[in-house]
């Protein structure tokens, strides 16, 4: 492992973040911490990630859609960002795409995504 | 003034603060950096400390070479700098500097080889706007436009910017903040790009624009003071036990 590498890998370890296993197509959650003024509080974003990028590194991301007051929201977020109070997956998407930016041009029923009812963890 | 450093880009990387900042650092490691050579105003006419870092093999270097690593009793070294010093700041010959010579939230200027672009166009080199894509333009969509006026003064004024070799110069990044330093690995973190490639050798001196943080350790922060620091502690502690 390059001198790069392990300086990340130490980063992701000290973090000690919890992230669940989840993929684009999933509905999640996500905790993210708002500070107004002196005070911190926990502001939750809810829709669906329609893509991820950069693996489980320290630079990965993952972008999450949804339809807020009939306007389209998108937000990136930096998956090992110390802003991110927590991640929970909602409900598990059946998907063909890793990137699921057709989304984007489809509203209402063409753009619902079907339950994968048999999701099955990935074992360690 | 005390001595700058020689160091390695190793890359880049971010880092998580606890505020939920994330800061892009660029990874600079100090590799078995000594003092090679001392320069002084009675032999030299000036004052600096010569260092050397990184590894090089005996046989690759030259006898001359040889032959000044072996006056210092260091192992040849793969590069030179030297750093012009006040006399005060001289370092002994044969010193390993750390890490801990710079403190953290200091300000640095780093300098480095830039990463060569070979013969570039105006728009590349100086960020010229090129030529329009329609209305009659042909072939020279890229091209640089006039170069000046008419009969008079009827020549191309000296220092016009044009297209011509980009890159692979010298280049100095002021004002550069070191977020961490890690003294066992004799890693430095800066925040933001430096010039070079990965791998490529750079000098670290202190900001001339910032004043100089206090803590900072002078003549330099070298790993022999360290060690003899540590022992000094055991001792201290084995005697308040006693």
């Amino acid at each position: 492992m390059n001198l790069i590498a392990e300086l990340e890998a130490e980063q992701i370890a000290a973090l000690g973040k919890d992230i669940p296993d989840f993929k684009a197509g999933d509905t999640i959650r996500v905790g993210y911490k708002v500070t107004e003024g002196t005070r911190t509080r926990v502001q939750n974003y809810e829709g669906v990630c329609i893509a991820r990028k950069g693996g489980s590194g320290i630079a990965a991301a993952f972008t999450v859609r949804k339809i807020s007051f009939g306007e389209g929201v998108e937000r990136v977020f930096p998956l090992h960002s110390t802003n991110i109070d927590s991640i929970t997956v909602v409900r598990r998407g059946r998907v063909r795409r890793a990137k699921l930016y057709y989304l984007r041009s489809r509203r209402g029923k063409s753009a619902r995504i079907a339950e994968d009812t048999n999701y099955k963890p990935k074992s360690k | 003034m005390r001595s700058g450093v020689i160091a390695k880009k190793m890359g880049m990387t971010r880092l998580f603060m606890e505020d939920g900042k994330q800061i892009p650092v660029t990874v600079l490691l100090l590799d078995n950096l000594q003092v090679v050579s001392n320069r002084t105003v009675e032999k030299d006419g000036y004052t600096a400390v010569q260092l050397g870092a990184g590894t090089a093999k005996a046989k690759r270097t030259s006898k001359a070479m040889r032959g000044h690593f072996a006056a210092a009793k260091v192992a040849p070294k793969r590069k030179i700098a030297e750093f012009r010093v006040s006399e005060d700041n001289l370092i002994g010959v044969g010193e390993e500097i750390s890490a801990d010579h710079y403190v953290e939230g200091q300000k640095v200027d780093v300098s480095g080889t830039s990463i060569g672009k070979g013969f570039a166009g105006a728009m590349k080199r100086h960020n010229f706007g090129g030529l329009r894509a329609t209305h009659g333009v042909s072939i020279s969509h890229r091209s640089h436009g006039s170069t000046g006026q008419c009969q008079d003064p009827g020549k191309v004024f000296k220092g016009k910017k044009m297209a011509g070799h980009m890159g692979a110069a010298r280049v100095t990044t002021q004002n550069l903040e070191v977020v961490r330093t890690d003294a066992d690995r004799g890693l430095i973190m800066v925040k933001g790009a430096v010039p070079g490639s990965k791998g490529g050798w750079v000098t670290i001196k202190d900001a001339v624009k910032k004043k100089l943080p206090e803590g900072v350790p002078f003549p330099a922060a070298l790993k022999s003071a360290a060690v003899a620091e540590a022992p000094a502690e055991e001792q201290a502690e084995g005697s308040s036990e006693e």
